[in-house]
């Protein structure tokens, strides 16, 4: 598959197999995986717990490496990290050694962007994120909300060609979860940057994506790739619309017989 | 009864801690004072002061006091500028501690006093020896104990330098270091402890100065009472240097209890 037209990343045949530990029979991870990402496009990957989505990501992202196939962004192969696939982490990966200003001034001052124009970044970033007044916390006096929206201002302060989220709002509880959805949506829909959100809760999966690809359990490949039309900007009460709950009942029955069966292999 | 793991309250902590040391003293008095033990055995909390007065006053006793000091802390920065700089390579790259652990871990078992004989048989009796003893007795341990600190670094946050675009340099200078500096002030800080053990022993063999030779000295006059008050005297500088330790890691690293 070549990358065509308007296609910002392509998961070419991506496979994943885990060695056995102690002799044990190797672990199939990810099966043949093919998806492509148009620019601009926000896709969710969703999937049970343990179905290797998270392990597609860390590939795309080159934190891991793929048993076969290949990742091309922008046509060129993905080898190894970069700075033009930001990441973020479920777990809170801010340095703690690092105030809120210098942590969304890491990459930037591993770019060498100079020290004027890297203030005028990050002050652009932490009103997105409406961290204002928090700029000099350290991440230890920040609650995990205000850790993720550092951390998604950090990725984005980078200007990256894609942006990765590996459930990170997964450790949140459900209203600041809500709040994140919609920080991040808008974001989006000012900016319009290409994203790859992983996630195992379907109303997330709908409410931010423009095509939701469902996952089936370990081995994980794609079963279905579910295009959502609701009409941007969307906002809270779309979660309670006819479209949405049609749309939700959809995934929910493609989605459980998967945990049915990923429930069974563990 | 207290429930386990239960905190005790700041005025009953410094109570206490401090009633555990005029018990200890007190006991001490009982024993000699009330004659129980022989006075030219161990002298009693009294004579150890009036010694130590004198000791002070009349033997110049605090140039020994700085002699020991500097030798100490001479021979332990010579321990931690190789050190740490090597504990952190081997902490970083594998190849690096496949190549030094095994005899770092070998020689870190070898008794610093035990190379007290030889090394004044290489370096004589002068300052250099005496630093040489403190700095083969830290050095292996720092090295070994920063590497392992390094070693365990969080991986997500050497991940995330990574997706940021830090180069492996960029990862060494500015994740691995700055995130085991606190865990590395605090090796430092518990080494420092034990170089005062191996600067004493240095001091009984071959020296004309510091609180090791005086101690000798007085062990042929039969002089418990400064004995006493020399190792008293250790033990108020190590908790001294402790406390300032503690001090300057609070001050360095605000992060760490924001």
């Amino acid at each position: 598959m070549a990358a065509g037209l308007g296609e910002k990343l392509v998961i070419d045949g991506v496979s994943r197999v885990f060695s056995g530990v102690r002799g044990g029979a190797p672990t199939r991870a990810v099966e043949p995986v093919r998806l492509a990402v148009a620019e601009n496009d926000f896709i969710t990957i969703l999937g049970p717990s343990g179905c290797g989505k998270s392990t597609l990501l860390r590939i795309v992202a080159g934190l891991d490496r793929p048993s076969a196939g290949r990742v091309l962004l922008d046509g060129r192969p993905v080898t190894r990290p970069g700075p033009d696939r930001g990441m973020v982490f479920q777990s809170y990966t801010l340095f703690p050694w690092l105030t809120v200003t210098d942590n969304i001034a890491f990459g930037l001052r591993e770019k060498g962007v100079p020290a004027a124009q890297r203030r005028e970044i990050i002050a652009a970033y932490v009103e997105k994120v409406g961290l204002r007044g928090f700029e000099n916390h350290y991440p230890k006096q920040l609650s995990g909300g205000m850790q993720q929206r550092t951390a998604i201002a950090r990725a984005l302060a980078n200007d990256p060609e894609i942006l990765l989220l590996d459930e990170p709002f997964g450790a949140l509880d459900n209203q600041t979860r809500g709040l994140m959805q919609e920080l991040l949506l808008g974001i989006w829909e000012r900016e319009r940057k290409t994203v790859l959100f992983v996630t195992h809760d379907i109303e997330e999966a709908i409410f931010l994506a423009s095509r939701v690809v469902v996952m089936t359990a370990r081995p994980g490949r794609i079963k279905a790739e579910v295009p959502v039309d609701l009409p941007h900007p969307r906002d809270y009460r779309m979660k309670t619309s006819p479209q949405f709950s049609e749309l939700k009942a959809r995934l929910t029955e493609e989605i459980r017989a998967e945990a049915v069966l990923a429930a069974a292999a563990h | 009864m207290p429930r386990p793991l239960e905190p005790v309250g700041q005025t009953a902590k410094v109570t206490l801690g401090i009633s555990f040391f005029v018990l200890f003293v007190a006991a001490w008095a009982y024993a000699t004072l009330g004659g129980y033990v022989s006075k030219t055995f161990l002298a009693d909390p009294i004579t150890m002061l009036k010694d130590g007065w004198e000791l002070l006053t009349r033997f110049g006793f605090a140039y020994d006091i700085a002699m020991t000091i500097w030798r100490v802390v001479g021979g332990f920065i010579l321990a931690a500028i190789v050190a740490v700089p090597l504990g952190i390579l081997m902490g970083a790259y594998k190849p690096v501690e496949a190549f030094f652990e095994p005899f770092v871990s070998f020689a870190r078992y070898l008794p610093a006093s035990a190379f007290v004989p030889l090394l004044i048989l290489w370096a004589g009796i002068g300052e250099t020896q005496k630093l040489l003893v403190i700095f083969i007795g830290s050095v292996f341990q720092i090295v070994l104990m920063v590497a392992v600190a390094v070693g365990q670094t969080r991986r997500d946050l050497v991940e995330a330098a990574y997706t940021l675009g830090a180069s492996p340099q960029g990862v060494v200078r500015r994740v691995l270091v700055p995130a085991n500096a606190p865990e590395i002030a605090e090796t430092l800080r518990l080494v420092l402890g034990w170089a005062w053990t191996y600067v004493i022993v240095a001091e009984f063999i071959g020296s004309s100065s510091g609180i090791g030779h005086m101690i000798i000295e007085s062990q042929a006059l039969l002089a418990t009472g400064q004995i006493i008050f020399g190792i008293i005297v250790i033990g108020l500088i190590g908790l001294i240097s402790d406390f300032l330790f503690k001090w300057l890691n609070q001050r360095l690293f605000p992060w760490r209890l924001a």
